[in-house]
């Protein structure tokens, strides 16, 4: 074995013994949470870096909704800036016209989840269309869905029509950020390994079979739909008090090819590969801005060569280990002990 | 009454434009069950073309059109050679990706070559006859007869050529038909060279007839093309015909008697329900489920 091979494996077996320690998650939020809540009040990342990761952060939100849907439950939903815009909407009206001035740092919160139980009743309408229709043409419904919610914020002139709504003050913040980011990726990754988690699955492998195992394929939809649209929802209201400034023409069907291509670039049905997938691409797409118009070009040729060369992208239909449940990792020891002493035997 | 009829003259303008373009979307699905995303910018290098051929190289209606199609249908072929046909094999949903990407790319390399809207020059000499208080311009007649014998032409390909028997055979078995001594291989590329053909002749006659165009204007168009496919029943040539004419007439309907900026809102409402009430499309056939 080459040097920095047995180096590798070395790192490596430290890392999953780290991620494997009782108190990992815990220790790894208060910490993150603490270098978040130290980074906006001593400023020692400027406000760039901050922004930056302000959209890692959303962006992670978003992907991981949609995975549930599009890698998990296999259906293609394309209308995931619909959900995002009436979070958004939603979440800026409160804090613009509803909420008293003095009080906004208190009432942010509620106005986020405001934003995403906004989403998550849409969310509820449209899962109604998906019992029937699948495929390309649940494809369509959610497209369309998009496409009315933009064009209906556009006609209501209450909310800025086609101009836009402004007057956010800066709400979001990095440890804000941090904490919903946190919340979405622990509550989609313990509802996917959960019995419900299951029935998801089972929808994307076969629906009908599903159904003649007793999984009660309409509530999984509604409830995955509803999820999904939630964290949406929230993803939306975090974007509107970090802009500053929101209108129709942001979550339009661009937008939602954004959300596709990080889900995709990632992996399905993976939280590790939502999150490596949504970091990259955001962060590529700064890193290119010097290149001005021709990053553009460039970033779709490269989502085309990886598709080419790696069509599950990053990390379909794999997990990275520290997602993992328990029961599974006992699992695959179990499996390993059995296989070596197979092969012991064998030989 | 002479309203009405204006109005049914240019849903009829707008509605071939959008069959025209719903065509290439359900000839590729039909073919390779995959949605083609990158039409609607193949539809926008169209226009591009046309203006390209009409400004820097002087050339008349006839030519540019011919010229327009045979570039667009060429860009086609060769999107499919490098980009999808390593695809094939892969998941459905990488090669929706991968046309999203190229799509993208068309749009944005457009766009970083000429930053700016340019306007398409007129083509044609436009005469506009009025018969009472009816107006009709050459060039919309030019655009519905045209788009109409295109896709006369397409039926007779498909339907009564060896070619077409060959593309129709392909969305009925792909496993069987390679046994058969077909070439599966040169009757893609066909199917994407004419699909992507008839793409560029609707951006060719979009531009003459909305003669301000953009690299992002085969977003909007391109969506709305594929959900005419969808009305109509993806993979069924007829039914993309008849998606394109509904659209074209639903839209032109809400603009006559709505404010137009209701536009958008009512027509996909309308198709939504549409969806809801016949969810495999008008002419699809319902595909049972097997487990």
């Amino acid at each position: 074995m080459p040097k920095s091979s047995a180096a590798y494996y070395k790192m490596l077996t430290f890392w999953h013994k780290l991620t494997d320690y009782k108190y990992f998650w815990p220790v790894f939020m208060i910490a993150g949470l603490a270098f978040c809540m130290a980074a906006s009040t001593f400023e020692f990342l400027d406000l760039y870096l901050q922004l930056i990761l302000i959209y890692v952060g959303i962006n992670i939100i978003l992907t991981v909704s949609l995975n549930l849907i599009n890698g998990y439950m296999g259906e293609f939903s394309v209308g995931h800036a619909g959900f995002m815009a009436i979070g958004a909407y939603v979440a800026s009206l409160l804090t613009v016209h509803v909420f008293p001035p003095v009080a906004q740092n208190l009432l942010f919160p509620l106005a986020i989840l405001a934003g995403g139980v906004g989403a998550a009743l849409v969310g509820f309408l449209v899962a109604i269309p998906s019992f029937k229709t699948r495929g390309d043409y649940l494809a369509i419904v959610t497209l369309a869905f998009c496409m009315i919610v933009k064009s209906v914020l556009e006609n209501i002139d209450a909310v800025g029509g086609p101009r836009g709504l402004l007057g956010m003050e800066k709400l979001t913040t990095l440890p804000w950020v941090f904490f919903w980011t946190a919340l979405s990726v622990w509550v989609i990754r313990n509802l996917v390994y959960s019995n419900f988690g299951r029935g998801v699955l089972s929808i994307r492998e076969d629906e009908i079979a599903s159904d003649l195992m007793s999984v009660n394929t309409r509530q999984v939809k509604i409830i995955a739909f509803v999820v999904s649209s939630f964290f949406a929802g929230i993803a939306g209201g975090l974007f509107a008090h970090a802009l500053q400034f929101i209108n129709p023409r942001m979550f339009d069907i661009l937008k939602s090819t954004d959300i596709l291509i990080m889900v995709y670039l990632g992996g399905i049905a993976s939280i590790g590969g939502s999150i490596i997938g949504a970091i990259i691409y955001t962060i590529l797409l700064e890193i290119l801005r010097p290149l001005g118009v021709w990053r553009m070009v460039l970033m779709p040729l490269m989502l085309v060569l990886l598709m080419i060369y790696r069509p599950r992208g990053i990390m379909g239909m794999k997990e990275i280990r520290m997602f993992l449940p328990l029961r599974d990792l006992v699992t695959e020891k179990l499996w390993r002990r059995k296989k070596k002493e197979t092969t012991d035997a064998s030989a | 009454m002479a309203y009405i009829f204006q109005q049914a003259l240019n849903a009829l303008q707008l509605g071939s434009i959008y069959a025209l373009i719903a065509l290439g979307y359900t000839m590729v699905y039909g073919i390779l069950t995959m949605i083609n995303f990158a039409h609607g910018d193949l539809f926008m290098v169209g226009a591009f073309f046309c203006f390209l051929l009409a400004v820097y190289f002087h050339l008349s209606f006839v030519p540019t059109l011919l010229l327009s199609m045979l570039g667009v249908a060429c860009l086609g072929v060769i999107i499919e050679r490098l980009a999808y046909k390593p695809l094939r094999n892969a998941p459905r949903v990488s090669a929706i990706i991968t046309a999203l990407g190229v799509g993208l790319f068309l749009e944005n390399f457009t766009l970083a070559l000429s930053p700016y809207p340019k306007h398409i020059p007129q083509l044609l000499e436009n005469t506009t006859w009025a018969i009472g208080a009816l107006s009709i311009s050459s060039l919309q007649i030019l655009i519905i007869v045209l788009s109409l014998v295109l896709m006369l032409i397409l039926d007779f390909v498909v339907q009564r050529t060896k070619a077409g028997m060959a593309m129709r055979a392909i969305s009925w078995d792909k496993t069987i038909v390679p046994l058969m001594g077909v070439p599966v291989n040169k009757i893609i590329s066909l199917t994407f060279a004419i699909g992507t053909g008839l793409g560029g002749a609707a951006g060719v006659m979009y531009g003459l007839a909305y003669p301000v165009i953009d690299p992002y204007m085969g977003i909007m168009v391109g969506w709305k093309a594929f959900i005419c496919a969808v009305v109509g029943g993806i993979g069924n040539i007829r039914g993309a015909m008849i998606g394109g004419f509904i659209l074209g007439g639903v839209e032109i309907l809400v603009a006559a008697f709505l404010p137009s900026t209701y536009r958008d809102v009512v027509a996909f409402t309308l198709l939504l329900i549409l969806l809801i009430v016949r969810p495999y499309g008008i002419l699809g056939k319902p595909q049972p489920q097997k487990v």
